[in-house]
């Protein structure tokens, strides 16, 4: 045999083995008064590589173990209903899809994790286009591998923190995406510890009590387009490494300890192409090293910035800084973090060789800003003639704000949205 | 008393002043939300008009009105008016036209410029503002005979409620530091109509920053429609407090 025919020999070898295989894949019907009436019956029945079309209905089934690749698939979104007393499908292999189902009421428990869908240890798994309602934990994965979770609606009703749990909550994973899904009502929307190489896109996460995304320990993750607002805390990012976070939306998280992003012992990553639009503080910083801070927008801030004296190596550049209160705001005088070429709305310098750069540097820390850090009772006063007079003497002369905090290359013209 | 208003307003109308203060308030309303790119910057500057300027303009120009009318205020006090409805209308003609002045200089182009609930508030201010700093003037010219002095008496209570009064705040602030002073503080601002009108502002122009931690105490009084309500109320009272004193004086003065 020539080489070439050998080759085509394999493939239809191949070919035939695969329409072997899918000839022997067989589709099971669920219904609730049909031939097989329970959602685990089928699944027990079904051989690895089977379809379960689950029709409309009411299913109170306990917990749902599925421990064989199977396509679960909901017709006309049928209901698993935990009665409030049990974790709803627990999936315990590899290659499993579950799409189309209405999961709702799961048991709530302070001891246990009780979720909607939960996946333990298990490769490549889909959970897609569900509906979840009224879980304890939303979609749980535990050292799971390259995984999606896409499409899913999730909403809960916690009030407090203790008697509430996450969204999406990943622990110990690798290689997930989630993607599309909205998160509503919980603690934390997507919830991250110890995942890593993963992808967050277009997930909307609202009215969550605590943070609507919340990361630790998960490196080399990156989060894209997503919107998170009206969050209890909004997004907190923490002790973690080479996090991309590219043109999210952070919107209206308002309250004391509400931030935009709040990062905390974070490495080498990336704020690019994001929108801050009504946040107490937009960004706040501790303990940050080289991250860079790139083609934002801080509009209509409290705080766009908070940049704390622990931080070191970070790059602002290219950012539009307009209608903050204030722009930015640090609380010690030692300055490691460079500002670099951003647009500043309250930039009151000249530009004589009309090169779009302005010729004088900006502060952006002004002395009330240091004053309302260390006395925040004082912002009763802010605007008045006396705090405008202490502000323009010391933009004039600083003694108090931070001399090394500075713009050397201010924009005249905001940088267009992109 | 009518009439009395209208001959105070034909009055002010002729010496031009009051023209004058318009056209230069309009000019920099215009000038600053055509400079500025974006609306809420040139609130921003207007807010400082507002706050100082405003309350200058009102109370020295009453002031001296009141001392330069003298006669007319002699002649009328000859005839058969009662004294209480001569003052009211003083006050009234003079309130009416500065707050006409104000309104169509700064209050109409924040409206144009920025029509948001920020403007609305502002304009509303800056019409309070005018007034109560009319009736302040009142209080002061009834209460002494010389004019230097009246003046100067004037003057001093417009840098009393745009500097030294935060400056007094301020200085109490750090003093008292370690001591929960929030809920003080509210009652401190009733004490200023400046500060009262700045934070009622404050309120809609950085309400992000002072969702923060101790702001939210003001967020929470003066966000609420009775704390609302009790700030109009005691701005009212700034108005009626400064006024009645004067008529009981002006009732009794001997011209």
């Amino acid at each position: 045999m020539t080489m070439p025919s050998k080759y085509i020999y394999r493939l239809l070898v191949v070919c035939a083995l695969l329409r072997v295989q899918s000839l022997y894949a067989t589709t099971w019907h669920v219904q609730p008064n049909g031939a097989i009436r329970s959602v685990q019956e089928a699944i027990d029945k079904a051989k690895p590589g089977d379809t379960i079309v689950v029709g409309p209905g009411t299913y109170r089934e306990q917990t749902i173990t599925v421990n064989k690749p199977v396509y679960l698939r909901g017709n006309g979104f049928p209901v698993l209903d935990g009665e409030r007393k049990y974790e709803i499908l627990a999936i315990r292999s590899n290659d499993v899809i579950v799409e189309g189902f209405l999961v709702q009421h799961s048991g709530y428990s302070s001891y246990n994790d009780i979720a909607g869908i939960r996946i333990y240890n298990a490769r490549n798994v889909v959970v897609r286009n569900n509906k979840l309602y009224d879980t304890f934990f939303g979609i749980y994965s535990q050292h799971a591998v390259n995984c999606v979770i896409s499409g899913n609606q999730l909403q809960s009703k916690a009030v407090t923190e203790l008697n509430s749990a996450n969204g999406i909550h990943c622990w110990k994973s690798d290689s997930m995406r989630i993607l599309n899904n909205v998160i509503t009502g919980h603690r934390d929307g997507i919830y991250f510890e110890f995942v890593t190489n993963s992808l967050i896109e277009n997930n909307q996460s609202y009215n969550n009590v605590r943070y609507g995304l919340h990361f630790m320990f998960s490196h080399a993750d990156s989060y894209i387009g997503n919107t998170f607002r009206n969050n209890g805390a909004g997004v907190a990012v923490m002790f973690s490494k080479k996090v991309t976070m590219l043109k999210n939306h952070f919107r209206e998280n308002w309250g004391a300890a509400a931030y935009g992003i709040l990062l905390k012992e974070i490495a080498d990553s990336r704020i690019e192409g994001n929108y801050f639009y009504r946040n107490t503080a937009a960004i706040y910083m501790e303990g940050t090293t080289r991250i860079q801070v790139i083609r934002n927008v801080f509009d209509n801030n409290g705080w766009a910035v908070k940049v704390q004296a622990s931080c070191s190596g970070n790059n602002f550049s290219e950012n539009n800084f307009t209608g903050n209160t204030f722009d930015v705001a640090t609380n010690g005088s030692l300055v490691l973090n460079t500002f670099d070429g951003n647009y500043w709305d309250k930039y009151e310098g000249y530009d004589l060789d009309r090169n779009g750069t302005g010729d004088v540097p900006y502060r952006p820390v002004s002395l009330y800003s240091m004053i309302a850090e260390r006395n925040p009772t004082t912002m009763m006063l802010f605007r008045s003639f006396m705090v405008t007079l202490l502000d323009k003497s010391e933009k004039l002369i600083p003694g108090i704000t931070p001399v090394d905090l500075k713009d050397d290359k201010p924009k005249m013209k905001p940088y267009k949205p992109h | 008393m009518n009439k009395i208003v209208k001959y105070v307003v034909l009055d002010i109308l002729r010496n031009r002043i009051v023209v004058a203060y318009m056209a230069v308030l309009l000019l920099i309303s215009v000038g600053v939300f055509n400079l500025e790119d974006n609306a809420s910057k040139g609130v921003l500057s207007l807010l400082n008009i507002i706050l100082i300027f405003v309350p200058l303009v009102s109370i020295i120009f009453s002031t001296i009105y009141v001392y330069n009318s003298a006669e007319f205020i002699e002649l009328l006090v000859s005839q058969p008016i009662r004294r209480v409805h001569l003052w009211l209308s003083i006050f009234g003609g003079l309130a009416l036209s500065l707050v006409v002045a104000f309104f169509v200089g700064c209050g109409l182009p924040v409206l144009i410029f920025a029509p948001n609930g920020t403007g609305v508030v502002m304009a509303l201010m800056g019409v309070f503002i005018s007034v109560i700093f009319t009736a302040i003037a009142l209080l002061a010219s009834v209460l002494t005979r010389d004019k230097a002095k009246g003046i100067g008496v004037s003057i001093l209570l417009w840098f009393y409620f745009t500097l030294i009064f935060d400056s007094i705040i301020l200085f109490l602030l750090f003093r008292f530091m370690d001591y929960p002073l929030e809920k003080p503080m509210i009652a401190f601002s009733f004490l200023n109509p400046v500060d009262l009108a700045r934070i009622l502002i404050l309120l809609k122009l950085d309400i992000s920053a002072l969702m923060g931690a101790t702001s939210a105490v003001f967020r929470d009084f003066f966000g609420s429609s009775t704390g609302m309500m009790i700030a109009l109320v005691s701005l009212s009272a700034w108005i009626a407090v400064p006024l009645w004193l004067s008529a009981r004086k002006f009732k009794t003065k001997d011209l």
